[in-house]
């Protein structure tokens, strides 16, 4: 049975104009899902469709639990002034009333979340002092208090260390073996062939299939357009621009 | 020295002047932690001046001042809106203008020779002609001010800190916003008899702006606001006392000097 189904999707924001058009797809539990995209192209756009962020036109969503959101880590303030915990924490906010303290049982879990994403010696840190590596994941430590079965990372892997990149993935996996879906914004098309299923966007949906069959050169040339370099030897690159939000 | 702090608080108007300043600190303070963690200081100076014409009409027509800077807010929210929509003029701009506008008209009404002399301390504040009312009613409005933050502290935290992923964590940044907005318009109607439409901005920014210099978490930023505007406020009423200068100007030079030795001390990262 299917976690997320997404039939016909359309819709955006400003009037006469789809950010996104003809989107379907179906995952099951147990999904790493890519999402891939030029800047523009619509990741974001169908991240806010799932979260029920974006009016829509056309199609439906069917989502079996409210996804989390884990942002880039330079969308969060890093002037702010919170430690690595009490980021986590946030994640036990939507069920927290607001004249109560956060569970005891939400502390203790914030904790072991923080552990899970080997961070548990930062907790005290200041949330900004901690490099971006280690950012990302205390805001993946957050969207795992949620406790979700869907989460959603805008490019969770993007400009982060070498130690983070291989924390993050061995916690993929782990969440997958869990049964959860993950839908993964990236540039990156050779992590997206170690995925599961692959959403190509560029307004709509190019393709949307197992890696072998979507990370096809005709498929990323849709995709990507001007942006796909072809490399000599026959690699495939994509000339990513820095996200202009 | 300890007649020096003393002696001045023996006197009930300095009592008084000293419970208003107290009470306008511990939650001008706070109100103003969440300003600057929202980049909304051009707010809490434009909504200080806005609400100028609406203090000046209710004082000529003997209604009360709450009254008043809540109309006076109102009108300059709509102005605002107006301003706004004329797209010559954009949105900073059109704040600018409609601010400027509201705040050259009261100022008019203020300072004209056929209105009461007393309607310039509108401008500037009277510390020390506070009544017993005018203390309770700051101290409402201040109460009100402070549990709604206690209430709202992790939604106003969570639109503040991540914006973008505030909804799907249960809060509306633009909502909060807009009820952070509010509650600044009371808080500066709170503080606004004592300290005047000018200086109140004082105590609600460097304070904050001290407190976020020294403090790595928000609860502490938040409390260690409250107690330097406290703070600020005893400092200046003494030095109103011992060297004859106006209150509300010197409480206000206590807070930004306060806010100044703040600069000299380290900020923390790690969390005792």
């Amino acid at each position: 049975m299917a976690v997320i189904r997404v039939d016909g999707l359309a819709g955006g924001y400003a009037p006469g104009t789809d950010a996104i058009a003809d989107v379907a797809f179906a995952l099951e539990p147990g999904t790493i899902a890519a999402v891939l995209g030029p800047n523009g192209g619509g990741k974001t756009t169908l991240f806010r469709a799932l979260l029920g962020e974006l009016p829509l036109r056309r199609g439906t969503v069917e989502l079996a639990a409210r996804p989390a959101y884990v942002p880039q880590t330079d969308r969060t303030r890093h002037d702010f002034p919170v430690s690595a915990l009490d980021v986590v924490l946030m994640g036990a906010y939507a069920r927290t009333p607001a004249w109560r303290r956060v569970a005891r049982a939400d502390r203790d879990a914030a904790k072991a979340t923080l552990d899970r994403v080997g961070l548990a010696d930062r907790a005290r840190r200041h949330f900004g002092s901690l490099s971006g590596g280690q950012r990302q994941r205390v805001l993946i430590a957050r969207a795992l208090l949620q406790d979700s079965g869907v989460i959603l990372l805008d490019e969770p892997l993007s400009g982060v260390d070498a130690t983070s990149a291989a924390r993050i993935e061995e916690l993929f996996a782990q969440l997958r073996a869990e049964g959860r879906v993950l839908l993964v914004a990236t540039h990156d098309v050779e992590q997206a062939r170690r995925w599961d299923q692959v959403i190509c966007l560029h307004g709509r949906q190019i393709a949307f299939g197992a890696p072998a069959t979507t990370l096809t050169t005709d498929v990323l040339g849709r995709t990507y357009g001007d942006e796909l370099v072809i490399l000599p030897g026959g690699e495939r690159a994509i000339a990513v621009e820095h996200h202009a939000h | 020295m300890l007649d020096w702090l003393l002696d001045p608080f023996s006197d009930s108007l300095m009592q008084r002047a000293l419970l208003e300043v107290i009470v306008v600190a511990v939650a001008c303070g706070p109100i103003g932690v969440w300003v600057l963690l929202y980049r909304q200081s051009y707010a809490a100076e434009s909504i200080s001046h806005a609400m100028l014409p609406g203090l000046v009409v209710a004082s000529l027509a003997g209604a009360s001042l709450v009254l008043g800077a809540t109309a006076g807010v109102l009108v300059a929210a709509l102005a605002i809106a107006l301003a706004g929509r004329d797209e010559r003029l954009g949105g900073d701009v059109g704040v600018a203008v409609a601010i400027s506008a509201l705040f050259g008209l009261g100022a008019l009404l203020a300072l004209s020779p056929a209105v009461p002399a007393r309607l310039g301390e509108l401008l500037f504040g009277d510390l020390l002609g506070v009544t017993a009312r005018d203390v309770i009613e700051a101290a409402v409005l201040a109460a009100i001010v402070t549990v709604a933050l206690v209430l709202a502290h992790r939604r106003l935290a969570l639109s503040a800190f991540d914006r973008v992923a505030a909804p799907s964590l249960g809060a509306r940044p633009g909502r909060w916003e807009l009820a952070l907005l509010a509650l600044l318009a009371i808080c500066t109607v709170a503080a606004v008899r004592g300290m005047g439409n000018l200086l109140a901005v004082a105590l609600i920014l460097a304070p904050a702006a001290a407190a976020l210099n020294l403090a790595a978490r928000l609860p502490v930023a938040l409390g260690l606001a409250a107690v330097l505007g406290a703070l600020a406020g005893v400092l200046g009423l003494l030095a109103s006392y011992h060297w004859h200068v106006a209150a509300g100007a010197a409480v206000a030079l206590a807070a930004i000097a306060l806010f100044g030795v703040t600069l000299l001390l380290p900020r923390r990262d790690t969390l005792a």
